[in-house]
This record gives structure tokens, C-alpha cells and sequence, in this order.
């Protein structure tokens, strides 16, 4: 684009608006089905479909392994995956603040493009508003998703039943910690990636290759302990999780040992939960291993019947290194860094 | 394995146990002084593999939660006006006070509010905004309050002069006096904290040992480390003498750190102070020089601290002296969540009965 400010004139509806979204959104994002210019995208679908909506808000918005962008494709593709479906189409709606750089929103749209050419969805319909400066923080995202199901019943939070075993696709905490330690104020080194990726290619080959899956989930916000008290709940059972069976890097286990944070609750952007029958654990993983963004899969517990367990229906119950057992609750809110 | 995987080793804990399963003749009842213990031994799951002999007990070793309601009250007070920014560690953020009023709620109601991870963001923050006073609320232990000293003697030579401390600095030998002199606290040994004796060394818990028999052991905070310190409590009882140890002797110099000892007793001087649940201990607290009053929030702001009512029925005081078990509070779990805390032990990641409530496991 020519101009290189952002104007309130950009989302008026006028000409700028108009140049707005030719030189940039239909320039990146187009696709026969937006190219249309409808008030409305047409779509064929039949069957099933799952559907899911996500804002998106991160401060700052660009870290290393992905920026706000790439966030808000990968975030609703993968909610819309893991009821066992694939993703077709995205919905777009951008605030912006006026005065932001043109360039920086460019930045963010050419990754995004490139993070929905790799998932394989399209952008089919989107919105653009300028808000006046402070009200909103440089740029808020929202996408909206939906695909077909891909399995004759999908799957649930509330189908992980006694004797499953308990996957995670890779490594807890990267995109949290990442976050935290390239805000502003925070000098804190570290080479700490954000794990932000599409995961609908794994769920379909986990749903098409291994089958009979009760449960896939992405940790994303209050992270694996949070996602797993929500399906220990759900499900009516007890999650036994194994304290040194969860990977977490090391250069994310010091960060959040210096803030006084726990990786099993920071977010994940790019990581799925699987929960099968555990005859077919193994295989499950050696597929995950096989794929891109699986390659350090692992089994890191089990479902059990609250009867035969330590804890509760309804509890995460962690057993630590040493043999003892100990809860893994949900948190009140977000981890706040202590005073020693 | 690196050292610090060394002190977490499963083979070595199991070792440990077994010799206090051992060793153990008589029931044990030692207290930790530090709120990174209390989750130690809880994250570790460490507690239900104790012998049942052994009696956990958690004392006022959690800065945020022996905050008197009187200066949460003063805190919140201040976080109403115009031209201040309160600049806080996250712990203190959902810490209630009257009327269940939290800086979070302050902060969503317009209050400006910034959470730093060393004071020195808090200078910075007042040399961005000159026209407000910056506030750094100066809750903590000896461990904190040798930095928080030297950020003000660094506002002195900057003549940064919109910085202000309010310090509610508490010092933890003063409360083990009060625990060992109530005749109800009945407590045989402390686990004493590793981090603040890296600033105090050993000199100043002798009189545990000396004046009331009673052992004490600087401890680290892994599993091996607790472990070797209550094998060392029970030998000592068993051999019938009582003295100060230093287990944590890869962070922790006999003498501490004399550098930070002068620098805080430069800025700070030692006042009585009142601790919740336990009340006005003297001696116990740290208070602003006339030398350096220019900082101080107390006199710059003019903050008095006003009588604030108990909440009925809240045992924190029992609690934090070890009297009782966070279970077995009336209101636990009931009338006191992390959702809707009663006190500051239910809410600070430090505070025992948030320990209880987050960690222990009841089928």
C-alpha cells in the first residue's frame, strides 16, 4: 500500500476504506469465494458442521515463533479441529487503532495468509473497523470457523472414560511464557518460541489412521491443568497426570521457575490432548511423532474411575517424581509472580 | 543430572524417608517459616509420604498473608487517588480488604495499578510519568527489603523525588519469639527459610536454640533438602541438645550477606509493626529513615493506619501460628475460596490455606 498511516478514513466505508481492502486484505487473502464482494460469503456444505469464534487481544502483538495474526488463524482452526472435523472456511473481523503503522499491519496479514495456505482453510468473509487512538491496543482480531465433521460421532470433553490414556502432541508452556517475556517491562532473556500451529492435519490423521479417539483438546488458555480439570469434570472421572511424563523445555521450566509461574498452566498455541483407549496409545503416538508439530509426543497419564483412584470425579490428581500424590486444580484467575 | 536435579532425586528421597521412618521415636511437630516451603512441600507431594508421626505445620512465613488489614486497608485507600500509581509484586493484587475490596477490583475501576518484577521497574516507571507519585507498595521480608533499600538510596542520588515506598516490611526472628513464647503453640523444631537467610545467615536464630531448646535447620527447597533438615531436627532431639544448622549451604553463607544487612539498615530502621492473625509484635517491622523521609509514603502521603475490624469468624491467627490446620478453619472451603478469599491466606500463591485448597488430595 502507498499510504503508510493508518486513518480513521480506512474504516469509513469511503474510498480509503475501499483501498483498504483491495491493496491489502483482497490482495492477500483472496479466493473465488471472497473475490466476490458479497455482504455475504455463499458456501456448500453439507453434513455436520463444527463451528467455532475466537478474539483475539495478545500483548505485544508480534514474538518470536508467530505474531497476533497467526495467532487468530491457528487458535480458531485448531478449536474447530478437535471436535474431530476439518476446517474449510475463517471469517475475519480486524479493530485497528488509528495511527498504526500500515506496514505493521501488512506484516500481520501476509502471516496470516501464509498461516491459512498451511492449514488449508480460506478466508471467505471479513470486517474492518478504525477506532480512534486508545481505544483499542494497536490491533484486535476476531475469526470465526467452520468445517465438516470428519468422524461418525464427534469428539467430546465428556467421552474420556476409565482405562484411556492421556496424550499431549509436544512440549507445555512455550507460547504462555513467550508472551509473558516479551512484554514490555519485563527484561527477561531467554530463548523461549511461541509453539503457535495449525494442528487440523494431525486430528485428521489421528481420526482417519488410529480411529476410536474419545477426546481432543487444545490446551490454550489456564493450559494442560486447566483443560484437563475441564475434562475430568465433563467426563465424571479421575485424571491421573504423571508430574515427570509432561514435557516442558528446559529454557521454559527456568523462566517460570525465576517468575514464580507453573508451565502446566500456561497457554499453548500450536499442542492437542489426545485421549484413546490405551491399546491404541502407542500407535497414536508414533503417528504424532511422524508429523510436523508432533515430533515430541508423549503419553503423560491415565483416565481413571474415581472409585479406584486417589482424588474425585472431577480431579486432576498429579503424582510427582517421588511417588506422592497431590492435586492439580483449576487457578482462580491468571498467575500473578510472587514476592520471593 | 545437574545439581539442582540432584536434590529432587526419587532414589535419594526414598533413601531419606526410610531412614526417618527409622530414626523417628516420638512424634515430630515441625513448623516452616516460609511460604515457599509451604508449597514446596505440598508441589512435591511430599506431605502424604511424610511418617504420620510428623506434624506439618505452616507458619507466618507468607509476607502477604501476615499483611495487617489495617495496611491492606491503607493500600487500597491510596489506590483511589488521582495523581498516584501504585506499583506492586503480583502477589498483593487479590489480596481482600474491607468490604472484600481487592487492588484488581481498584485497577478495573480506574485505578492505576502496575504489577513489577523488581522495584527498580518502579523507579523507572515514576521517571516516565513525572507528574504522578509513584507508590511501590514495600510488602515483604528481610529477603526484599535490601533491594527495595538500594532502589531508594538510587532515587536519592537521582533525585527522583515522585518515588515513594510504603513500607510494611516485616522481620521473621522477632515472630519466632512470639511462636516460642505462647505456651499453645507447641512447636518442636522450625524448618527456617532459605531465602531470607541468605540475607540474615545464622547469627540471628541462635536464641531459638539457646533460650528455648528447640532446633532449627536453614533448609532449601527441594525434597532432598526438607528431608535431610527433619532427619537432622530428629537426631538432634534424640541426642537431647537443640541448635542452629545450616543445610542449605549452596545458597545460604553462615553470615549472610553483610553488603545487604548495611544497606537496608541504612534506608530501614527496625519499628514494632502489626502482623495479621498475630497482632503488634516489637522490634518486628522496618520503617523508613528521617534521612531518606522524602521516600517515604507514610509521611509524604500522610497515610495513617485506622483500626479495621476482624473478620468474624477468619482464623488466620490460629492458622498461621500453627494452632490449627487450614482444614480445620470453619470457614475453609465454605465461606473462604480462591474465588471469594476471607484472608490472605487463601489467596496469595504463598499462603497455607491456598496450599490446602489447591494441593491436597481427599477421595
Amino acid at each position: 500500500m502507498s499510504e503508510t498511516t493508518l486513518l480513521l478514513d480506512h474504516g469509513s466505508g469511503g474510498m480509503a476504506s475501499n483501498r483498504l481492502i483491495g491493496d491489502l486484505f483482497f490482495k492477500h487473502f483472496g479466493n473465488p469465494i471472497l473475490n466476490e464482494m458479497n455482504d455475504a460469503a455463499l458456501l456448500n456444505i453439507s453434513g455436520p458442521i463444527t463451528m467455532s469464534t475466537d478474539s483475539y487481544t495478545v500483548d505485544p502483538i508480534f514474538f518470536p515463533g508467530g505474531n497476533i495474526g497467526t495467532l487468530a488463524i491457528h487458535g480458531t482452526v485448531n478449536d474447530v479441529a478437535m471436535l474431530g472435523a476439518k476446517p474449510l472456511y475463517l471469517s475475519c473481523g480486524f479493530i485497528l487503532e488509528e495511527g498504526l503503522a500500515m506496514s505493521t499491519l501488512e506484516e500481520i496479514v501476509i502471516a496470516m495468509a501464509e498461516a491459512a495456505r498451511e492449514a488449508n482453510v480460506q478466508i471467505v468473509t471479513g470486517d474492518t473497523k478504525v477506532v480512534p487512538r486508545g481505544c483499542v491496543d494497536k490491533v484486535f482480531i476476531n475469526t470465526t470457523g467452520i468445517g465438516e465433521l470428519i468422524i461418525p460421532q464427534a469428539t467430546s470433553g465428556a467421552h474420556a472414560k476409565p482405562g484411556d490414556a492421556v496424550l499431549v502432541s509436544g512440549t507445555m508452556g512455550d507460547h504462555g511464557l513467550t508472551v509473558l517475556s516479551n512484554r514490555e517491562g519485563l527484561n527477561f532473556a531467554t530463548d523461549v518460541r511461541s509453539d503457535s500451529a495449525p494442528l487440523n492435519h494431525m486430528v485428521k490423521a489421528l481420526i482417519e489412521e488410529i480411529g476410536d479417539i474419545s477426546v481432543l483438546r487444545d490446551p490454550t488458555r489456564g493450559g494442560l491443568a486447566t483443560t484437563l480439570n475441564e475434562i475430568a469434570g465433563q467426563s465424571n472421572v479421575t485424571i491421573n497426570l504423571e508430574e515427570n511424563a509432561v514435557p516442558v523445555r528446559e529454557s521454559v521450566r527456568n523462566g517460570c521457575s525465576f517468575l514464580g509461574l507453573d508451565p502446566f498452566y500456561l497457554a499453548n498455541e500450536g499442542k492437542l490432548i489426545c485421549i484413546l483407549p490405551q491399546e491404541k496409545a502407542e500407535a497414536a503416538l508414533n503417528l504424532m511423532r511422524s508429523m510436523k508439530y508432533g515430533e515430541e509426543a508423549t503419553q503423560v497419564g491415565t483416565v481413571l474411575d474415581p472409585e479406584n483412584s486417589p482424588g474425585k470425579a472431577g480431579q486432576v490428581v498429579l503424582e510427582t517424581p517421588l511417588g506422592g500424590h497431590r492435586l492439580l486444580n483449576m487457578l482462580e484467575g491468571e498467575q500473578l509472580p510472587r514476592i520471593c | 543430572m545437574n545439581v539442582s536435579d540432584s536434590f529432587k532425586d526419587p532414589e535419594l528421597c526414598k533413601k531419606l524417608l526410610d531412614q526417618l521412618h527409622q530414626e523417628l521415636d516420638s512424634p515430630l511437630r515441625f513448623m516452616e517459616v516460609c511460604g515457599t516451603h509451604t508449597v514446596a512441600i505440598f508441589q512435591s507431594g511430599l506431605r502424604p509420604l511424610l511418617p504420620k508421626e510428623i506434624v506439618h505445620l505452616s507458619g507466618p512465613g507468607c509476607p502477604v498473608c501476615v499483611t495487617h488489614e489495617s495496611e491492606v486497608a491503607a493500600f487500597l485507600d491510596l489506590a483511589g487517588k488521582d495523581d498516584v500509581i501504585l506499583a506492586t509484586f503480583g502477589d498483593l493484587m487479590r489480596v481482600p480488604g474491607p468490604k472484600g475490596r481487592n487492588l484488581k477490583l481498584a485497577q478495573a475501576e480506574g485505578a492505576r495499578i502496575e504489577i513489577v518484577y523488581s522495584p527498580l521497574d518502579a523507579l523507572a516507571l515514576a521517571t516516565k510519568n513525572p507528574n504522578d507519585t509513584v507508590v511501590f507498595l514495600g510488602v515483604g521480608f528481610e529477603t526484599t527489603a535490601p533491594t527495595i533499600a538500594a532502589t531508594i538510596q538510587m532515587a536519592k542520588q537521582q533525585n527522583i523525588k515522585n518515588f515513594k515506598v510504603l513500607s510494611f516490611h516485616k522481620m521473621v526472628p522477632p515472630a519466632l519469639k512470639v511462636l516460642l513464647e505462647d505456651p499453645d503453640c507447641s512447636i518442636d523444631a522450625f524448618l527456617l527459610p532459605g531465602h531470607v537467610s541468605t540475607i540474615l545467615g545464622m547469627e540471628p536464630y541462635h536464641f531459638v536454640a539457646e533460650n528455648y531448646n528447640t532446633p532449627g535447620v536453614i533448609t532449601g527447597f527441594d525434597p532432598v533438602d526438607i528431608l535431610e533438615s527433619l532427619l537432622i531436627m530428629v537426631e538432634q532431639r534424640k541426642m537431647g541438645k537443640a541448635s542452629i544448622v545450616n543445610q542449605y549451604k549452596r545458597a545460604v553463607s553462615d553470615s549472610g550477606n553483610a553488603r545487604a544487612r548495611e544497606v537496608m539498615f541504612s534506608v530501614f530502621e527496625i519499628a514494632e509493626a502489626q502482623w495479621r492473625g498475630v497482632g503488634t509484635i516489637p522490634d518486628s517491622g522496618l520503617i523508613i529513615r528521617n534521612e531518606y523521609e522524602e521516600f517515604d509514603a507514610v509521611k509524604e502521603l500522610d497515610i495513617t493506619l485506622t483500626e479495621v475490624p476482624q473478620t468474624p469468624g477468619c482464623k488466620c491467627g490460629e492458622v498461621l501460628k500453627g494452632k490449627m490446620q487450614p482444614s480445620d478453619c470453619p470457614l475453609f472451603a465454605k465461606g473462604c475460596t480462591p474465588a471469594k478469599p476471607v484472608g490472605p491466606c487463601m489467596v496469595s500463591t504463598e499462603g497455607s490455606c491456598a496450599a490446602y485448597f489447591k494441593y491436597q488430595v481427599t477421595a
